[in-house]
């Protein structure tokens, strides 16, 4: 009985890592639906996002009006990205628009780092994380909190791609890009809104996952948590980040407890990869994203 | 007789001119600094740095110098990253009057090796670096000073003992050792399994993947395992997650005791609540109230002249440990001046000077350092110097002192590290020193 509390415990922890994990692919997601970018910066702009938001609070910025701050900013750093970066390459490979992204992200942490200094900050949010118990499993509280913040998230941007023009827009050029400019859609802003957009899931997941961490470097590299849940869930779909995430999180936790031991342990990470990697060979285009089929 | 006058008087005033021109060279002796202000150590490397500047700049302005010798540095910027590291190295290795290597890093200190061993300069590992460098008579030019891995993990059971009532205690508890996914995390693995061994308590050793910022499942193992302690062997992002995690599996945060690079405010700030009752191994205290600390706040911010820009982090344990390390940086120019004249010394004269580097609490207490660090043994075949750990106890806001000196079991250790050491040497050839080949150049 001990064993399968523990099972559960542990099936628990991993499901509502994945969710934190599927905050930071659904950024992926939106861009890469609209535009065909994979874009790298998605962790440096969770980086940039919770450090000004730690830093304006930490000069005495009221936390709302910190939050408020802190969407304007990456709205603007959306729209400056659209303007700067994406705008002037349209049109070239998939591979020159992922480097630039690579590329984006040094900027952006370097700029984050001249702006707010190199201080590692704590980020309190104001969920203890405190655990409960359910039938002798421990629970998180404030996974709990970063779960139902996630799902949120998600139906509001339901309501808004389903509901409204900007949100139908964007529905139009993720199903056919040359279809949406032929009937007078204008690429640009629609891009300019899907990097809004990104920017917002950016400020959301930076509190949740700062305050987990830290505000500090290493929060950029939680992309690499996201990268298998990519793969297992498809580039081009929400849900499947969300469902992917879950069974990275999941997959994750139980390898690391019941295969770990035999290979000395410390194989989470790569773990998620092997079962990332297996449902790519299985199915590219990951559990569901959509078939790429092209006339020759 | 008049145009023989006005030729000598504009020969003089050339000579004048032209000796104005030029710089005048005193004797000086120059550190090059690997430093990484940016990047992701960014924050322990402005402190450690910070201090070590902090105090060079203390000597030259209260003293002149050492012994009217100024000190110099020279930063390179490597972002923690060995490549960078070794860069810096070729760049600045030619500047006159190098006096040692600092790196604070483990990756460019293990790249360094060979190539200070070759040009003779020594190489400073405060607190970190290979175990078996302290060997003195196999790694000539390298000083772990202050504290080894395996000292540290012998201080950190001792410690433990202490808390239980005494080394008998041990028998019977059981200890699991959460360690970082590198070379540095997995290189206490062994010493731990002695210590196991002698003492009788059972361990567990449990890796984090590198970067430590998921620790779930690790934690629900620990849970599972209901150890009396758990050592945090951490580094970076992984230390306050390990922290925040225990706190959500419900285990007691007083009894994580937390290894030498898992004791910064930057290890337990990002913790936040979590991390109040944390305690970890220091071998030198928090905290501005030291008299050097003082003086460095008068007479280096006085003159506006600090290197912190921040200046709540004077006091904290990384800057403490880069004045710490500047303390015995200078005394090693001042022991080897002794020796060799109050010049600028070559680098083999500095390893000379390291190697004689030999601070009692008298000593300490002189240089303004009583209760920062306890005292320093440097011989020619000891290159650590046998330092004194302390423990320290996060409130929330500071750390505070919850040990007294604690001395690590160096009987037990030497004929582990020197096994370690000879099949170094037999590896790469390299002649073991005997007390007859202590003088320069050997």
């Amino acid at each position: 009985m001990f064993e399968f509390q523990f099972f559960v415990e542990v099936l628990v922890g991993g499901l509502l890592s994945g969710v934190m994990y599927s905050l930071v692919a659904i950024g992926f997601v939106l861009i890469y639906k609209t535009s065909g970018v994979l874009n790298f910066a998605q962790g440096a702009m969770l980086l940039f996002a919770a450090l000004t938001f730690v830093s304006l609070v930490e000069r005495g910025v009221p936390f709302w009006f910190a939050i408020g701050a802190t969407l304007v900013v990456m709205v603007a750093l959306g729209v400056a990205v659209e303007r700067v970066v994406l705008r002037p390459l349209v049109n070239q490979s998939p591979m020159t628009l992922f480097m630039a992204t690579l590329g984006l992200s040094y900027v952006i942490e370097g700029v984050a780092q001249l702006l707010w200094g190199t201080q590692v900050h704590g980020l309190d949010l104001g969920i203890d994380d405190v655990p409960f118990e359910v039938g002798g499993v421990l629970i998180s509280q404030f996974d709990l909190f970063a779960a139902a913040t996630a799902g949120a998230l998600v139906a509001g941007f339901a309501l808004f791609f389903r509901h409204t023009r900007t949100g139908l827009a964007f529905r139009a050029v993720a199903d056919d890009q040359f279809a949406a400019l032929a009937v007078g859609l204008r690429l640009s802003r629609v891009w300019a809104a899907v990097w809004t957009a990104a920017g917002t899931v950016a400020l959301v997941a930076g509190l949740l996952w700062g305050a987990r961490l830290g505000v500090q470097y290493s929060l950029s590299l939680v992309v690499l948590k996201a990268l298998p849940v990519l793969m297992l869930g498809g580039f081009d779909s929400v849900a499947g980040a969300i469902v992917g995430g879950l069974l990275i999180g999941a997959i994750e936790k139980l390898a690391e407890i019941y295969v770990g031991p035999l290979f000395g342990g410390g194989i989470e990470a790569w773990a998620a990869y092997v079962v990332a990697l297996t449902f790519l060979l299985l199915r590219p285009s990951g559990l569901f994203g959509h078939k790429l089929v092209e006339r020759v | 007789m008049l145009i023989s006058k006005s030729l000598r008087t504009a020969a003089l005033a050339a000579a004048i001119a032209f000796g104005a021109a030029l710089p005048v060279h005193a004797d000086e002796q120059f550190f090059p600094l690997q430093s990484y202000r940016v990047g992701p150590y960014a924050a322990g490397g402005t402190g450690f740095f910070g201090g070590f500047i902090d105090y060079l700049n203390l000597i030259n302005i209260r003293d002149g110098g050492v012994n009217g010798v100024k000190l110099t540095w020279e930063e390179g910027e490597t972002q923690y990253e060995v490549e960078r590291g070794l860069e810096v190295y070729e760049r600045l290795k030619n500047h006159p009057g190098v006096a040692a290597w600092n790196p604070l890093s483990v990756g460019i200190a293990y790249a360094m090796i060979d190539r200070i061993t070759k040009d003779k300069v020594p190489l400073i590992t405060i607190n970190h670096g290979r175990t078996d460098s302290t060997d003195g008579r196999v790694f000539p030019y390298v000083f772990p000073l202050l504290l080894n891995p395996y000292s540290e993990t012998s201080g950190i059971v001792n410690y433990i003992a202490s808390r239980e009532g005494g080394a008998d205690k041990l028998k019977g508890k059981k200890i699991v050792v959460l360690y970082h996914g590198s070379p540095y995390g997995k290189e206490t693995i062994p010493i731990y399994k002695l210590l196991a061994d002698k003492y009788g308590f059972s361990l567990e050793q449990i890796e984090v993947p590198h970067p430590g910022n998921e620790q779930q499942s690790q934690w629900l193992s620990i849970r599972r395992a209901k150890p009396d302690y758990v050592v945090l062997r951490g580094w970076g992002v992984m230390n306050p997650v390990a922290l925040k995690t225990a706190q959500k599996v419900g285990f007691p945060i007083d009894h994580i005791i937390g290894n030498v690079w898992s004791n910064s405010e930057e290890d337990v700030i990002p913790a936040g609540e979590a991390a109040k009752g944390y305690v970890a191994i220091t071998t030198q205290a928090s905290g501005a109230e030291f008299p050097v600390l003082q003086e460095i706040i008068k007479t280096v911010y006085g003159a506006g002249k600090g290197n912190l820009d921040d200046k709540k982090r004077i006091g904290s344990v990384y800057h403490n440990l880069g004045i710490v390390n500047g303390i015995l940086n200078v005394e090693a120019i001042r022991i080897a001046q002794q020796k060799f004249g109050k010049r600028t010394l070559t680098g083999d004269e500095v390893r000379w000077g390291f190697e004689h580097l030999q601070l009692d609490p008298t000593r300490v207490q002189a240089l303004g350092a009583k209760g920062l660090f306890h005292s320093i043994n440097v011989t020619w075949d000891n290159h650590e110097g046998d330092g004194r750990v302390t423990f320290q106890q996060w409130d929330g806001t500071k750390w505070k002192a919850v040990s007294d000196w604690i001395a690590p079991d160096w009987a037990f250790l030497r004929p582990i590290i020197e096994k370690s050491a000879a099949a170094y040497a037999a590896e790469h050839n390299i002649k073991v020193r005997t007390s007859d080949d202590t003088a320069l150049s050997q």
